[in-house]
Order: structure tokens, then sequence, then C-alpha cells
């Protein structure tokens, strides 16, 4: 019998696993993925929101204010990229200038710190390539970026360093509630738990409503992006946002943690829980409507396209908690924007909230602090030599356009929940997140996830279990 | 820090013959920077064969061409290091590299050949919408797993760009047991060369599709299939047109790019048409010293011209070390009418050789017309030309004697001429 079940290994699942883990408590985290950060936490702007666009009094207000302040100490702890590099909401007309004011003092409300209306003049001195179209600007120092699959990965790291069991490819199919537990019913067999906690993305409302008779309905809301080459990354230096509509922020121009430019989202509700595919009208309306806020984008310097889904609830708020009518069922569900900057405050407010109901006991030899993968291509010369000198390995670039070495990939294989796939390497390393997109580095990560893992090269896939690389030998079919 | 006269940035084609030009020159203080595991370069995988006509009056395949220029390397002494990759190169010449067993080495150079040579656009610079599933690979990473792994990538395979790369994988993967359904090319025109389009596609069955592209991309996980579509003439999909092709593999032939990051960390003006270096009748850069030779200039059709670019570039830069290239006026080079660019860019009259090659591709399909050669507003090269394609690379020859009649010549135009 398990203490907590968390269904979800995403950015919200991990967050609340690492919170949990300071305490005696047997807890497993369960997802039909092969990898953590898969779905939602591994698409979206990766962004920590400064607080002003939630409404006042919502459980996103109070999250966002949260998750923001927390976010650099936590970003220190975990070594997760960061940088609180500000954002501005544009007004692109005179007539929009009221709803920056408007915006603004929802933000004094909430309690973000230092929001400003700017000028015209001001805010194209901010940023010298914003578009002419620009009338004014919200202000908000406090914003910042973050890599969303680090702040993830770190978090589930930190979880399973301190006990907490990853069962990953195990797929949830029904839940069940019992006097005093529950029955998890997975493609891999059943799991019995006292406390069940739903952070599963745009599925949460199939799990909520198995257990509870307050029913959710999670539509998800496709968001498509592109991203660019480093080359362009200093476009703009802060998040640039449009004034917001009914179904969300808008579409943004950011530089991202490791100095790349992305543009998007869009904002389509669709039906299917499993459709990242991108559209051409998506793309071509993240590009017409991001050229409204900066002057050219520069589609020369695209280098892939993607889309995420946001878990959009009826009733547009956040559902954290434990349910009125289950008790010992907790949900995180309706995890959208700003989710990625709430993940830390909700890991922390479930994580107290449970560990209070189990009296938990506090351990003595928690650990706190991860130690990522060496960013090799950020080191100076001198410490790129010492660190050849310490292990030959970093000596063997694998990534060109990234710069990651082959010591950098055997250390994401080997960590904790070490990378076990293609897009696994990506995200803990870059290798293959740079301009050529793994033309130059994927055969050779494909040798190195073989021989690490002792598998053949035609079992190594991309992300699942059936996106294999290499199909057969030369000549099979012949 | 340590010293050497000439640094060479990459050992595939064009490093080869830099340094052996610059051997046979007089300079034998060079040294070569070599990221893979062996010399030769993306040659190591091309075996078909086509290579050296032009250079040994041979048929030979790419391991083969190499392995010529390689064993001269080594029979010369020449000293290279393999596995290493430069990590930086400044433009007072300092070139920072990187391996297993040196560590951090950097070499004071007193001049650079940069020879990195190109890589492949990817799926995201064509912003193709679709899923991300495995399966879509480009031409060269798929020729790779065929050719140096024994891997076959898929068994049904679209191929979208008719680039030169994409035509022999087309008869690579069918000869491997795959079954290529077709090549989709966006343009009214191949953008590889016409031989192997008949050797490669034709002599297999392999449909051209002109005027088509990918639209879309199906698969969650692994490649199911791809919408073709025929574009209309502003390259726009005609929705009417879309068919669903059933495959497992889409590859990618979709152009070459220059890989010039580490020129740009040396400063050196890059050229918007080629994406390569602007270069001079040297194959000098903009930053003194600092040479380019070979597809990180512009991309060649043939590997032949690579290798007697690279020679022209490894001449110089040992007459740059010995203080021979004179510094002067030069005078400019105008690609017009057709003529997407021109290799090099200006000349300098007092370092021409006795005759300067122009390369330079034209930026559509003209039949029957004239490649032109003006002296400001004088005419003097009319060449009727049966046939001129972007897919194949074309030259002029200026001969030095030009320059010593027309003591104020400004300005020659190469253009495209009806008549």
């Amino acid at each position: 019998m398990y203490d907590i079940i968390i269904i979800g290994a995403g950015v919200v699942g991990s967050s609340i696993a690492r919170v949990l883990s300071k305490y005696k408590l047997k807890i497993a985290v369960l997802d039909k993925e092969v990898d953590i950060c898969e779905q939602t936490s591994k698409a979206n702007s990766g962004i920590v929101h400064s607080g002003y666009d939630a409404h006042v009094g919502s459980m996103k207000a109070k999250m966002n204010l949260r998750g923001s302040k927390m976010m650099e100490k936590l970003c220190q702890e975990l070594d997760v990229p960061y940088r609180r590099n500000g954002s501005m909401v544009l007004a692109l007309s005179l007539e929009d200038l009221p709803k920056l004011a408007i915006l603004k003092t929802q933000g004094d409300t909430n309690g973000v710190e230092g929001l400003r209306i700017l000028t015209r003049d001001e805010a194209i001195k901010m940023e010298p390539n914003l578009s002419n179209e620009v009338a004014g600007a919200l202000f908000a120092p406090t914003g910042g970026i973050v890599d969303p699959f680090k702040l993830t990965i770190a978090s589930a790291e930190i979880a399973f360093q301190n006990g907490v069991e990853f069962k990953l490819k195990t797929k949830v199919i029904d839940v069940e509630k019992h006097d005093d537990h529950f029955v998890v019913f997975t493609d891999k067999g059943e799991l019995i738990t006292k406390v069940l906690v739903n952070a599963a993305g745009v599925y949460a409302d199939d799990f909520n409503n198995q257990l509870s008779a307050h029913k959710l309905k999670i539509t998800p809301r496709k968001g498509e992006y592109c991203l660019f080459d480093k080359q362009v990354g200093n476009l703009v230096d802060k998040t640039i946002f449009q004034l917001p509509t009914n179904l969300g922020k808008g579409v943004l121009v950011t530089p991202t943690p490791d100095g790349n430019l992305l543009v998007g989202p869009t904002a389509n509700d669709i039906i299917d829980k499993d459709d990242i595919s991108t559209t051409a009208e998506g793309l071509k309306s993240v590009v017409d409507r991001a050229k409204k806020s900066v002057k050219q984008i520069p589609m020369g310097f695209v280098i892939t396209a993607f889309a995420g889904l946001r878990a959009t609830e009826q009733n547009g708020d956040f559902v954290i908690g434990e349910a009125a009518d289950v008790p010992n069922f907790y949900n995180a569900a309706g995890i959208e924007s700003p989710g990625l900057t709430s993940a830390p405050a909700i890991g922390e407010y479930l994580g107290e909230m449970i560990s209070q109901k189990l009296h938990a006991v506090a351990k003595s030899d928690y650990v706190k602090i991860r130690k990522d993968t060496v960013r090799f291509e950020s080191l100076s010369l001198a410490e790129k030599a010492a660190i050849i000198k310490e292990n030959p390995e970093y000596g063997k670039i694998i990534c060109r356009c990234e710069l990651v070495t082959l010591a950098q990939i055997k250390d994401a294989i080997h960590r904790p929940l070490g990378a076990t796939t293609l897009d696994g390497i990506k995200r803990r390393t870059r290798a293959g997140a740079g301009r050529c997109q793994a033309g130059f580095c994927s055969p050779r990560v494909i040798e190195i996830l073989a021989k690490e893992l002792h598998l053949d090269p035609r079992e190594i896939a991309k992300n699942d279990n059936n996106s294999v690389m290499l199909i057969e030998f030369d000549k099979d079919s012949l | 820090m340590i010293n050497h006269d000439i640094v060479i940035i990459g050992g595939g084609p064009a490093g080869l013959a830099a340094a052996i030009s610059c051997y046979e020159n007089g300079n034998q203080d060079i040294i070569i920077l070599e990221r893979d595991n062996s010399l030769g370069g993306i040659l190591n995988q091309c075996i078909h064969n086509g290579f050296g006509l032009h250079t040994f009056k041979e048929e030979l395949t790419g391991p083969e061409y190499a392995a010529r220029y390689v064993a001269k390397v080594q029979s010369l002494g020449i000293d290279y290091r393999l596995n290493t990759m430069v990590i930086d190169i400044s433009k007072d010449k300092v070139v920072s590299s990187i391996n297993e067993t040196d560590g951090l080495m950097q070499i004071q150079a007193k001049a650079i050949i940069l020879t990195m040579g190109c890589r492949e656009r990817s799926r995201g610079a064509l912003n193709i919408p679709g899923y991300r599933p495995a399966g879509i690979f480009s031409a060269g990473t798929a020729q790779r797993y065929v050719n140096i792994e024994g891997y076959m990538p898929g068994r049904q395979i679209v191929i979208l760009g008719s680039g030169d790369i994409g035509l022999i994988m087309a008869r690579r993967l069918t000869l491997e047991g795959a079954l290529v359904k077709m090549v989709c090319e966006i343009m009214p025109y191949s953008g590889g060369l016409k031989r192997n389009i008949v050797q490669c596609l034709d002599d297999y069955n392999i449909p051209l599709r002109l005027n088509h592209t990918v639209t879309k991309i199906f698969g969650k996980e692994r490649v199911t299939g791809v919408m073709v579509s025929e574009v209309d003439a502003f390259r726009q999909p005609i929705p009417s047109t879309e068919e669903y092709v059933e495959c497992d593999t889409l590859l990618l032939s979709v152009g070459l790019i220059p890989e010039n990051e580490l020129s740009r960390k040396a400063e050196v003006a890059i050229n918007q048409k080629t994406q390569g270096p602007e270069v001079d009748e040297s194959l000098s850069t903009s930053i003194p010293g600092i040479f380019a030779a070979g597809n990180v200039l512009h991309v060649h059709d043939l590997v032949d011209y690579v290798s007697m670019e690279a020679a022209l570039a490894g001449k110089n830069a040992v007459k740059y070390v010995q203080g021979l290239l004179k510094t002067g006026l030069s005078i400019v080079i105008e690609s017009k009418n057709g003529v997407r660019y021109t290799v090099p860019g200006t000349i300098n009259p007092d370092n021409a050789e006795d005759i300067t090659v122009v390369r330079f591709r034209t930026s559509d399909v003209y039949r029957d017309a004239y490649l032109s050669v003006y002296l400001d507003d004088e005419r003097v090269m009319h060449l009727k030309k049966r046939i001129l394609t972007p897919g194949e690379m074309e030259q002029i020859v200026i001969p030095k004697k030009w320059f010593a009649e027309r003591p104020n010549l400004k300005k020659i135009t190469i253009m495209v001429e009806k008549e």
C-alpha cells in the first residue's frame, strides 16, 4: 500500500512529488509516457508570469504570485536555467491604452510588484525592435523565463532521489474508491494507495469524474509555436505580450533561457487530447500576430515549430485541493497558463495539505540541492579546459550546434531518472535542440544510448516505444 | 598558446586540397583541425561514383576521391588533428579547439582557411505542419545511417526536394530494399544535377513530381503518411490537388546551408545570397588573412570544383603569410538578370592570376539564352547556352589581360540575356 499515488509526471505532478518527498511517506508517480515532462509540460511558453493576468481572488492569482516569488531561489537550488528578464504588455492602439491601466490595477491588487505603464517612447527605448504600432505598454519587472523541461526534470529527480518511485510507461485505466484506500488499475497491474493525487493534465477530468460528483470538463486548447535560431535570440530582451483576449494571453515574442527566440502560441479549442500537430493556419497566424508586436519576424531563422495543449477547465480557474465529496482525493486540475509558474506553489500548497492530513514526519536526510548536467557551452574557455582535464569525455563534441559533449550525454543517461530516448537526451542536454535539429548528432546519440543502455540501435526511439529511428539492417527487405 | 602559420578548419575535400596547396606553394607550417574521426568529410558517406572526372579524368567513389587527398596529406607529413572541434575563431586569428587528448588547444595563426562545408536545411526551416514523429530525416543523415552505420531508416519513403543528396538516396534506398514512392520538388525544375535525375530516378522508375510539396506530416509516433499537394505559380499549395501518400519515412533534401557560425565569431562578412563569406579573387574574406573555400563559401555541385577552389585559397594563404598579397582598389563583380551571385565578388587586378574563375548559379531555368560579361558598359563575352539551371554551377573565366587593357575599369557585370 502506498501512502500517496500521483497520476502525472508533468511539472505539476513532479512538483507535488518533490515537496512530499521531504516526508517519510511511500509515494509513487505514475505516467503513461516513457519519460517525465511529456505532454503539456514539454510544449509551452516557458514563461514565469508576474501575475497581472489572473482574476483577483482566483486560485490562478494566488498560485501565480506565490510561484513567481518562489521561482528564483528554487531554480538556484535545482540548478535550472532561469532569468528574470521582465515582461511587457503592448497596447497597439490609443483605444487600448485604458486596458493597460485596468490590467495594472488588477496586477497591483494581486500583489504584483513594480508594475509601471510606459509611454510609447519609453517602451521603444527599452525594446528597440518593437513595432511602430506600439502606443504604450505595461512593464512587469518581475516577469521571467525558465526552462520548462529542466524545471520538471529537476523536480522529479529530487523526488526520486528522496525515495519517490516513478512508474513510467504505466497508464492508469481506472481508479476506484474503497473505505480507506483507492485502487488504481493500470496497464501494468493494480496499485493501492491511501491518498490519490490527480495531476493528469488534459486527462485530469477523467480521473476526477470517476470519483467525484463534482464534475470537471477539461478542453484541450492547442497552442502552436515557432522557435528561432540563437542568431536572432536577441530580437527582444523582455517577454513581449499583447493585450489578453478571452482565449488567453495572446501571442508572445520572447527570448528563451538558452538564447533562442520563441514566438506563439495560438489558442484553439480542440477535441483530441493527443493532437499536438501543428497546422499551416496556426503557424501563419502566430507569425502574423507576432508581427504586430515587433518590427520583423526573421522567418529565415525558424528552426522548428511545435504545438502543446493547455488543460482548460470550463470554469476558467485551477481546481486545486481535496475533493469535497471524496476524502483523500486531491486534484491539481485545469492547470493551464500560468501553470508552469504556479507549479512550485501548487506543489507547496498540496504538499503541506496532504502531509498534514497524513500526519507525516519530515525526513532528516532530505536532499534539497541538485546539480544539473554540466552546460559545457556556457563555460568559459578556462573552465572548458579544466573540465576536459578532469574528464576527457568533455572534449568529445556530439552535438555541434549546442556544443554538447559525450560526458553530458552519458550523464543524462545515467543520472537519476535518466534519459532513454532521443527526446530525453535533448531535454536534458540540448543535443538536437539546435539549428540543425539533430541531423548531425542523432546517429551519434543513438549509438551512445544503445551502448550505455545495452540495447540494439533498432530499439532506440525518439520518444514513444513506437517511434524507433532505425527499422532494420540494410538489405533486410530484399 | 601554440603557433602555426596556417590553420585549416575542416578536413573534408576543401581542407585537404587547401593543405596540399599550402604545402606545395612553400609553407609547411600547417595544421588541419577535423571534428570527425577521419579525414575526408562527407565524401566518406558518398559511396556512389561520379567523383573526380575533372580532377583525375576517371570516375571514383567519394571515399576513393577522399583517399587520394588523404594519402597525399599523409605522405607530405602535414599535421592534422581528428575528433577536434573548433569552438572559436577570433578576428586576430586565434583558433580555439577541443578534443579528448589535447583538451583545450589555442593556436595563434598567421592565416586561417575556412573549409567547414555546409549542413542540410531541416524540416523546421520549411515549417511543414503536422506531428513531429520519428521517421523524418534529412537526406544526408539517412545516407550516413545506410552507408556508414548499415541501418535502414525506413521501408516506404517519400523524398521532399530534389537536391543531389535526395536523388542519390532515392537510388541508394531502392537498392537496399526500400520502396521510394516519389520525389517531390516545389520548384518547376530540379535542384540537382541532370545526370542524377536520369541515373537515380529515371533508371528506377521513381516519379519526380515537379511543382509539388509536402503540406502535412501524419503519424504521432512514427510517420504514417504525408499529404502531397501541387503548388501554383507562387508556390502556394492548391487545395484540390491534395493527395495522401502512405509512407513510414520522409526524407528532406531541401537545400544546403554553408556552415558559418565560426566565421561569424571571427566577424567575417557574410553574403546574404550564398550564406557564405564575401571573398575577393584570392578567396580572402573581409578579415585579411582569413580565407574560405568549398561549400562553406557557396554550395558546389561537383567536388572537383571544391578542390580547385581550395587549392587557390591555399596558395593565397601562403602568399599572405609571405606578405605578397597586395591591398588596393578592387573591381566589383555585379550579378544581375538571373545571375544569383558570383564567387568571388570582387577582383583586385594586382593579385589576379592569369585567369580568374568566377563561379555562380542562376536563379531560374533559362533555355537558349546567353551568358554575357560586361566590362563597365562594354560587352566582352556573349556565350550561347542551351540550358542554364540553378542545379548546376556555372563559371566564367576572366583573363588578367582585360585589366591591363582597361586601367580605369570599375565594374564587371555578369548576366543572363535572352539574345
